[in-house]
Formats: structure tokens, C-alpha cells, sequence
């Protein structure tokens, strides 16, 4: 059985690759599917630790409900912010986040 | 209760101008009654008590008790004040009288006028009848108060609220210097009685102190007797209406000055004044008789010609009290007072009758329209510039012989003073009266009405006779006064002859049937433009001193309001927020990334706390 440690730790990972993208890249797009992979990196985590507290091979399915709670959610926000993306990109001709200055100018 | 009598020399002019300002303000006839009696009441109390009445000593009262020593309020009722308040009263008496007929025809408020006449006798008597230094200065700026009141009671022409405030001022000068050598007299002497310093002559003082002190108080005579530097206010002073030119610039506040000094050479005795004090206080004496008869010489206003004239009589005071001769400077005092309150009034008579005309150059051949007060001023002016016979001849005789025993520059002084004297009275005699009118007023102009001519017509007698000895020992205000027998003397011969060669000089320049200018003939001169800018003294004093002090209090506040407030408060405020707003502005760059990156350290932070918080 895959001890804990390598669930955090790949859940850790992914994480980090989401933050940084969300931080480096231009792109809102980029940005976005970071957002979803650090969610993801949470799922990931969560499962793990379902699997961990479990007994006798019987996970704790309050964690799993609370992913499929987590999926459903970033399902919806996917759909809005890929809206909100879809408007800009008609409105401005591109989706730069450093061109969204608009308020600061 | 009836020694306490002497108090309504206080009490009821003092009554009357609070009847007078606060009650009776709609009826001025009533107010002129109500301030006329209580003169008339002061006046006859004061003879009831030189006619020999005794009361008894009137009570004292304590004003605040310091440790060891009590501030009192009380009267001094000797030969020297009671006789000056004869003076007071009388000549106060007759010009209440006078400013009925004189204001008759004004549309100012005659209350009020009436009211300020009786704070003046009230604040006059408070002076004379003082038995202390502190009661003194109560008295002394209560007639400031008064003065200034009645100066300015035309308030609305600006010459005259200017004429008051200049009065005012340049007295709040002397009176600084006053108020120092009271307390040092209390330093030295350990009271402020005049009955109690006699008694303490003996007491060891650097007689540095004592002329310092003697200074001092002489401060206080210089701003209130308009001696020279503060002589300005004087001559501005003419602005009030003529009675009280007559009662408050003539006649007796100005002469307090003299009264006070007087009262000090008896109270702490002569050998209190060293031999500096008595130079300094004949030095400024001679110098205002001197400035002012040269100043007097080329006045056109009949008023100023006489106010230059007040100044240089008192300057006549003043040296004669320097010369520790106060006998002669009382003597001087109270025949001047009778000679020239007759000239203000007939002064007064004369500027009404002729339509308030005060040029002298626009007056003329007034003997004819006005042979009464022509009559009288003439008598004043006879008096003045010591006729022998007259008043002022006794009086001046007795000052120009203490001169001349005491010091011959001083003598000469007085010589040249005497000269100018005759010189601008018969000058203004000649061109009023003499000659034919001038202008409308004069043509149309008509004799007094009683209630003018009665006063002037006993201030006439007074003028002639007051100067005989038989009066005078009884009226001069002097204890133990006695009028020297007539010598024929240097000092006679020297009056004469200044007499001769100022009527001579006035005659050859303004006399004579067929001379009639419309001008002094000799205003083109420099000499007569310079003494018409009276020497350029109070020019100097605007320019210099008040511009001068104008200017560099602007430039303090200025530098005040520019470099303090206006640099450092308003714009150091306005810099040191406008930095922290461009530093904090910094934060919101507007870079999603950067958002980004700070909220993940901040999670990162707050992660890393929160673990090692668990763990602890």
C-alpha cells in the first residue's frame, strides 16, 4: 500500500507547479488551469488522508464526499471564469493579465 | 459723617456723570443742570473750606492689605491742594458754564459731552486731592480717560478719534515710566503717602536711586504737562471742542504735571532731588518753552497758536520746578491757569460767532463785531505775554528771577521765550481783530451770548487781578505762599524789554493801516515752513517710530507666517503626505502577478507559523 508520505508529497508538488504557474505565466488562461491543478493538488491530498484514517482497508468517506463537493464546485467555476475569459479575449483581442490596467490608468 | 465731607469733591462729579450717561441721555438740558450743580457744589465747598470750615481729617479706607503694608485710599487736604482745587473748580465752574452757550447750537450728543466734563472733575480732584503716589496714578490715568473721551467727542471727524488716540498713546508713555518710579519709591521710601515720606528723609538711599526714581516720576509729568519728546499730543489735542481745550489742555490737567512735581518737592523734600534730576527736568522744561513759542510763531489755527503757547508756559512750570523753585512754578501755574482758559474760551466765543472759522488769517477787524470778548482776550493775552500790571507779569517775573539766580543759560532761555511770547500774541491779536474782515464769517460775526460772556467776563478780572498780592497769598497754591515785593531788577528790565522788541517785531511785520495780507508774509520762508511742520517732530515720530515699528513687526510676523506656517506647517504637511502617498501608491502596482505571489507568500508565512505553532 502507497504510504501517505508519497500522496503529500505528489500533492505538494502539483501545488507548487499550480502556484508558480499562477505566478509566472501571462496568460489568464495558463493561470486558470493553474487554479484547477492547485485544486486538484488539494483532492489529492484529501484522498490521501481519507485513505490513511481508514481502518481495516475502509477508508473515511467524509473526505472523498468533500472532493466530489470540491470537483462539482470547480466544475461550475470553470464554466464562469471560462465565460469571463471567452468575454474578455472578445472585448480586448487578447487575454494578457499585465494588459488589465485599465482601473490603475 | 460729616468729616467724611471732602469725599464729595469725588463723590458728586462722579454722580453726575453716571446721571448724566446713563439716565438722562435723551434730555441734554437736564444733563448740562445735573453737571453744572455738582461743579457749582464743588466749587462752593471748596471756599467753604478755604473760608476757614473745619470737618476734621476725612476717613481713610483701605483699598488691599498687603503683608506689612496696606494700599488706603485717602485725602490730602492742605494749602497746596485745597487752593489747586480752587482752580480746578472754579475755572471747571465757569467752563461747564461757557459749553451751554458753546455747544447750544450742536447736534452731537450734549450728554454725553456733560458726562465726560464730570468724570474730568471727578478724575481731576482724585489727582489733587490724592494722599498717596497710588491714588495719584489713579487719579492721573483717569484724566487720560477723560481726556481722550472728550478729544474724540466728535468721534466721527477722523482728525479728531485720531487726535484722541495720539493723546491717549503718547501719555501711556510717560505714565510707563510713572507707574516704575512709583514703585521705586516704594522701594526706597517703604511708602507711597506723601504725608509719610516726609518723615522718612533720613533713610539711606544711593542718591543714583533717588534721581532714578525722581526720573521716573518725572516721566509721568513729561507725558501728562506735553513736554518735550511727548509734547506732540498737545497741539492735536485741539480737535475736542474749545471748553475743554480750555478746562483739560489749558488750564488744569496739563498743569498736573507740574502739580505733581510740586507735590513731591514738599512731600519728600528737596534734598531728594540731586542735582541730575533737577538738569534733566530745567533741560526739558527749557527746551519745550523754547520749541514750542518758536512753533507758535507760525501757526495760522487760533487754537494751536494758543496750545503752543500752553506748552511753552509749561515748559516756564517745569524749569521753575526744576530749579526746585516751586513756589514760582504753583504761582506761574495758577495765574496761567485763569489767563489762558479766559483766552480758550474767548478763542471758543470767537470760532462760533464766526461760523467755526479757526484761521486766523480769515478772521479780522473782530474789535468791531465783538468788542467784549475782544476785550477779554486781550486782557488774557496782556496777562500772558506779561504786561506789567497784569497777572502773568507777576508770575513770570517770579520764574525768570529764579532763573537768574540759578542759572544764566536757563535765564536766557526764559528771556527769548518771553520775546517770542509777545511776538505771536500780539501777531494774532493784530490779525483778528485789526484790520477788516477777511472772509464771510468773520463779516457776519456778532457778540457772545451771556452764557459765553459771563465766564469771560470773570476769568477777565481773574486774569488782571489774580496776580496781586493781596490775592495771590491767599489763592496760590502753595503752602505759606508770599508774593515778593517788585523789585526793579535784571529780571524786570529783561521782561520789559522782550515785551518791547516781540510787540515791535510783531508790529513792523504784521501791523499797520494800510498792511492787510490774507497770508503770513512770511510762509515762503524755510524757517516758517519748517516750524509750520512743527519742526518736523512729529513727522519724525510717524515715519521713524511708528512706521519704523510698523515695519520690522511686519517683518517678524511675516517671517513667522511665510517660513513657519506657511513653509513648514502648511507646505511640510502637504510634501510629507504626498511622499507616503507615492510609497504606499507603490503597493498597488496593478500586476495580478504580483497579487498573486504576495498572497502565496503570505499563505506560505502564515503556514509555516501556524505548523511550528502546532508543534510548540
Amino acid at each position: 500500500m502507497t504510504p501517505l508520505s508519497h500522496y503529500l508529497i505528489f500533492s505538494g508538488v502539483l501545488f507548487s507547479i499550480g502556484l508558480t504557474g499562477a505566478i509566472i505565466r501571462r496568460n489568464i488562461l495558463v493561470v486558470f488551469m493553474c487554479l484547477e491543478l492547485m485544486l486538484t493538488a488539494a483532492n489529492v491530498a484529501l484522498v490521501g488522508f481519507s485513505r490513511a484514517q481508514g481502518l481495516e482497508g475502509v477508508p473515511v468517506y467524509d473526505a472523498q464526499v468533500m472532493v466530489l463537493f470540491i470537483m462539482a464546485i470547480a466544475a461550475a467555476e470553470v464554466a464562469v471564469g471560462l465565460a469571463l475569459i471567452v468575454a474578455m479575449f472578445r472585448a480586448r483581442r487578447g487575454v494578457e493579465s499585465s494588459s488589465l490596467t485599465s482601473l490603475k490608468d | 459723617m460729616l468729616q467724611n465731607l471732602p469725599w464729595l469733591f469725588l463723590a458728586l462729579p462722579l454722580v453726575a456723570a453716571a446721571i448724566d450717561w446713563l439716565c438722562l441721555q435723551r434730555c441734554p438740558r437736564a444733563a448740562a443742570c445735573c453737571s453744572i450743580a455738582s461743579a457749582a457744589v464743588c466749587f462752593a465747598l471748596c471756599v467753604a473750606y478755604l473760608c476757614g470750615m473745619q470737618t476734621g481729617s476725612p476717613g481713610v479706607y483701605e483699598w488691599f492689605p498687603l503683608p506689612g503694608y496696606s494700599l488706603t485710599l485717602g485725602l490730602l487736604m492742605d494749602a497746596l491742594s485745597m487752593k489747586m482745587m480752587l482752580v480746578v473748580t472754579g475755572i471747571g465752574l465757569l467752563v461747564h458754564i461757557f459749553s451751554t452757550g458753546y455747544m447750544s447750537g450742536d447736534p452731537s450728543n450734549h450728554s454725553r459731552y456733560f458726562a465726560g466734563l464730570s468724570i474730568f472733575m471727578f478724575s481731576m480732584s482724585c489727582i489733587v486731592l490724592a494722599d498717596s503716589l497710588l491714588f495719584t496714578f489713579v487719579g492721573w490715568e483717569l484724566v487720560g480717560f477723560s481726556s481722550y473721551i472728550l478729544i474724540g467727542h466728535w468721534y466721527d471727524r477722523a482728525s479728531a478719534a485720531d487726535a484722541a488716540k495720539k493723546a491717549f498713546i503718547t501719555n501711556r508713555v510717560g505714565d510707563f515710566g510713572f507707574l516704575i518710579g512709583i514703585l521705586l519709591t516704594f522701594g526706597v521710601f517703604g511708602t507711597l503717602s506723601f504725608s509719610d515720606m516726609a518723615g522718612h528723609q533720613a533713610v539711606p538711599a544711593q542718591s543714583g536711586v533717588l534721581t532714578a526714581l525722581v526720573l521716573c516720576l518725572f516721566c509721568g509729568a513729561v507725558g501728562k504737562s506735553a513736554q518735550f519728546p511727548l509734547h506732540v499730543w498737545l497741539p492735536d489735542a485741539m480737535e475736542g471742542p474749545t471748553p475743554v481745550s480750555a478746562l483739560i489742555h489749558a488750564a488744569t490737567m496739563v498743569a498736573a504735571g507740574v502739580y505733581m512735581l510740586v507735590r513731591l518737592q514738599v512731600s519728600m523734600g528737596t534734598d531728594a532731588f540731586s542735582q541730575t534730576a533737577c538738569t534733566v527736568i530745567c533741560t526739558v522744561g527749557a527746551i519745550t518753552a523754547l520749541l514750542a513759542a518758536l512753533m507758535a510763531t507760525q501757526q495760522d489755527d487760533i487754537k494751536r497758536v494758543l496750545a503752543y503757547s500752553t506748552l511753552s508756559q509749561l515748559g516756564y512750570m517745569v524749569m521753575a520746578a526744576g530749579m526746585l523753585s516751586g513756589e514760582a512754578a504753583m504761582f506761574h501755574l495758577y495765574t496761567h491757569a485763569w489767563f489762558k482758559a479766559l483766552l480758550f474760551l474767548a478763542a471758543g466765543a470767537i470760532i462760533v460767532r464766526c461760523h467755526h472759522e479757526q484761521d486766523i488769517w480769515r478772521m479780522g477787524g473782530l474789535r468791531r463785531k465783538m468788542p467784549l470778548t475782544t476785550l477779554c482776550f486781550l486782557m488774557g493775552a496782556c496777562a500772558l505775554v506779561a504786561v506789567p500790571g497784569f497777572s502773568g507779569f507777576f508770575s513770570k517775573e517770579a520764574i525768570l528771577t529764579a532763573a537768574w539766580e540759578s542759572s544764566i543759560p536757563l535765564f536766557v532761555i526764559g528771556a527769548l521765550v518771553a520775546v517770542l511770547t509777545t511776538f505771536y500774541m500780539v501777531r494774532l491779536c493784530l490779525v483778528a481783530f485789526c484790520g477788516s474782515a477777511r472772509a464771510e464769517g468773520a463779516e457776519h460775526a456778532r457778540e457772545a451770548g451771556p452764557s459765553m460772556l459771563l465766564p469771560l467776563l470773570i476769568l477777565g478780572v481773574m486774569a488782571l487781578i489774580s496776580g496781586y498780592g493781596f490775592i495771590a497769598d491767599t489763592l496760590v497754591p502753595f503752602a505759606g505762599f508770599h508774593a515778593h515785593d517788585f523789585e526793579f531788577g535784571v529780571p524786570f528790565l529783561t521782561g520789559l524789554l522782550a515785551l518791547i522788541a516781540g510787540g515791535g517785531l510783531a508790529w513792523i511785520m504784521y501791523g499797520g493801516k494800510q498792511k492787510q495780507p490774507d497770508t503770513d508774509p512770511l510762509t515762503p520762508r524755510a524757517f516758517s515752513r519748517a516750524l509750520r511742520h512743527r519742526l518736523y517732530i512729529d513727522a519724525f515720530y510717524d515715519k521713524v517710530l511708528v512706521g519704523g515699528i510698523q515695519q520690522w513687526g511686519a517683518a517678524i510676523v511675516h517671517c513667522l507666517d511665510d517660513g513657519v506656517i506657511r513653509r513648514l506647517v502648511g507646505h511640510g504637511a502637504a510634501l510629507f503626505t504626498a511622499w507616503c502617498g507615492k510609497i504606499l501608491g507603490k503597493i498597488q502596482c496593478g500586476s495580478l502577478r504580483a497579487y498573486v505571489l504576495v498572497s502565496a507568500l503570505g499563505l506560505i508565512a502564515a503556514m509555516i507559523l501556524f505548523a511550528f505553532t502546532i508543534i510548540h
